[in-house]
């Protein structure tokens, strides 16, 4: 990603040029253009002071005892050893990991189905469009989570629909067995976001690279995993790569469907959910800060595993 | 005259129909066409379904809420509102004034610090520029849960724990780093020769900055603000650490205490607050799909 957008270096004005616009006495417009230039990232400069120094603290903190109350005290590797017997952060590795990797693929499959369907010059496009994506943007919010809990709850409108068909369905919020499927149906009905990057992806592949592959006898499906995967490819990617970091830092949705206890019985007790049941409910922060730098590491592992892997799979055409 | 014009407005339905119909030259016959319509229509009102169901339900009376499927209610009935209204600690109308608040001061200060910072990094030239432009993309890639527990207790310190200003102020200092991102790309496609003729003029670098770019950055400065809004607005996790007092609970927070006093007529009223309190989102997608389409296509915002 970051090579997409490296720096364009934009020729800098000419000493000669800048010395013939300058005015008088306050230095050169060259060293004014910097002062100003500072002077615009003064708020940024502040706000990354906001972040640097948290990152460190929270480095620091995850190997104390630190509780809010008390001094912290150094205790070396103990935050991370107690990680190791800890029962509850496998449950929540596990529900982070299955919401993830199911999650992701269904909501991008649909995604790019959707997107393949919507580019065949299809009338009322923008109509379709509107409607997928409105989902994404509600699926945060605190109201939906709660309808959704309403939707899969024992008397909710799923088990009204197969009770016509003669089912009968199970509480799907309040059994540990099935919690988790009704918040990755919540993301799959929020595919609409990726669905407008791979439809704007899909338009900038020219026309008539399809014009010469059907002139040359090519089957649409010939087509599709010729020209349509590997132009699209990159689009995938990043893709995958935001929804995988989105994914793994779920809180809102798990809070809100067990009442902030990531129950029933640990089912949808994602990380970040027990990350804050540590830090703030029981103001152990010591643990919480060496949980939150153990994302981090995963997180940042997925990222270099995509990245490691797209060059096997993504395609780029310069 | 009636020529050019005719030819423009042909050139207009030209440009309005490319949408539609890009692909037209692939399309298939018009049965698998028809097909296509009818799935993805199929699809669509699936998804549509259970907003539609709850916006009808908030008018049912609560004992025909439970397992009824129908999109209709039988008699327009407005108690769940009323009820709704008042069913909480405070007044609904309160929640919603908090919400507006910290929503409007978290856009003033994206707009304002962002677009300072990404003119200086599309734009001008001054030292160490390459990699504090590396270190804001890093910022980007930085899943916030880190910064966390500091963060909370540097705002404890500071006493700002039950007030708006942890939610705010950061906002102030340019920390989010995808709006700084999306200006830059944006003012970097514009024409380097403005900043010239500006110089040319006698505009300093401020004055180039308020008086030729910032007007021409309205695009991008209305993604900026549309999708603050609906991210703020929907923002649980931060409320949710750093409010306490009721009274000053944004409308995430005021929603959930639906959940915790839940009973069978309890669910009546919450549908009807959930309803008033997506109204805002889906009215500003309808005001703003053009830049939140555009917005999400050129960053992969959510």
């Amino acid at each position: 990603m970051s090579t997409s957008v490296a720096p364009s270096a934009t020729a800098a004005p000419t000493p000669a040029a800048a010395r013939g616009s300058g005015a008088p006495g306050r230095g050169t417009p060259r060293r004014r253009n910097e002062k100003a230039a500072y002077l615009f990232l003064l708020p940024w400069f502040v706000g990354l002071l906001f972040t640097l120094i948290p990152f460190g603290a929270s480095l620091y903190l995850a190997f104390t005892d630190y509780n809010l109350i008390n001094n912290p005290n150094w205790i070396g590797f103990e935050n991370f050893q107690e990680m190791l017997t800890d029962e509850d952060l496998l449950q929540a590795l596990k529900v982070t990991g299955i919401y993830t990797f199911v999650g992701v693929p269904l909501s991008l499959l649909a995604a790019l189905g959707v997107a393949l369907a919507l580019n065949k010059g299809i009338k009322g496009l923008r109509y379709y469009r509107a409607v997928y994506y409105l989902p994404s943007l509600l699926g945060g919010s605190v109201a939906i989570v709660m309808l959704w809990r309403y939707i899969f709850g024992n008397e909710g409108i799923v088990n009204a629909v197969l009770g016509v068909f003669g089912i009968d369905g199970p509480s799907w919020v309040s059994d540990p067995q099935y919690a988790l499927s009704v918040l990755i149906s919540l993301h799959v009905w929020t595919f609409g976001s990726p669905m407008v990057i791979f439809l704007a992806g899909l338009r900038q592949i020219p026309i008539m690279y399809y014009e010469a592959a059907s002139i040359d006898g090519a089957s649409r499906w010939r087509q599709f995993v010729s020209i349509t995967m590997p132009l699209l490819s990159p689009i995938l990617f990043f893709n995958l790569v935001l929804a995988l970091i989105g994914s793994l830092q779920t809180f809102t949705q798990g809070y809100i469907l067990s009442g902030g206890t990531g129950g029933p019985s640990g089912s949808t007790l994602f990380y970040n959910l027990y990350l804050y049941i540590e830090g703030f409910q029981r103001f152990d922060m010591g643990y919480a800060s060496a949980l939150a730098w153990l994302l981090l590491v995963i997180v940042a592992m997925f990222t270099a595993a995509n990245f490691l892997m797209s060059r096997f799979w993504v395609f780029y055409d310069n | 005259m009636a020529l050019m014009t005719q030819i423009r407005q042909r050139s207009r339905a030209i440009a309005e129909d490319s949408e539609d119909s890009y692909f037209e030259k692939l399309g298939s016959n018009s049965r698998t066409r028809f097909l296509r319509h009818v799935i993805l229509c199929a699809v669509g009102a699936i998804m549509l379904y259970p907003l539609l169901w709850m916006l009808a339900s908030s008018f049912k009376p609560s004992s025909e809420v439970f397992a009824d499927l129908s999109l209709w209610p039988s008699e327009w009935d407005l108690t769940n509102y009323t009820e709704g209204w008042n069913a909480l600690n405070h007044p609904f109308h309160l929640y919603l004034w908090n919400s507006f608040v910290v929503v409007a001061l978290t856009i003033v200060g994206n707009l304002a610090s962002c677009s300072l910072a990404a003119y200086a990094f599309a734009r001008m030239q001054f030292f160490g520029k390459k990699p504090l432009f590396a270190l804001m993309l890093g910022t980007l890639m930085l899943p916030g849960h880190v910064l966390l527990i500091p963060q909370y207790v540097i705002f404890n310190l500071l006493g700002w724990m039950n007030t708006y200003l942890p939610l705010v102020v950061p906002n102030f200092l340019a920390t989010n780093a995808f709006f700084i991102f999306l200006m830059v790309q944006f003012m970097r496609a514009l024409p380097s020769e403005l900043d010239d003729a500006a110089r040319i003029d006698g505009c300093g670098p401020f004055r180039t900055f308020f008086r030729v770019i910032l007007p021409l950055c309205v695009p991008a400065l209305a993604t900026t603000a549309i999708f603050t809004f609906i991210s703020t607005w929907n923002e649980f996790f931060g409320p949710l650490l750093y409010l306490t007092d009721s009274a000053l609970y944004t409308v995430p927070l005021a929603l959930r205490q639906f959940m915790d006093s839940e009973g069978q007529s309890a669910w009546g009223p919450m549908f009807a607050m959930s309803v008033v309190s997506l109204a805002p989102i889906i009215g500003f997608f309808i005001a703003g799909q053009k830049y939140l389409i555009k917005g999400i296509a050129t960053t992969g915002l959510k």
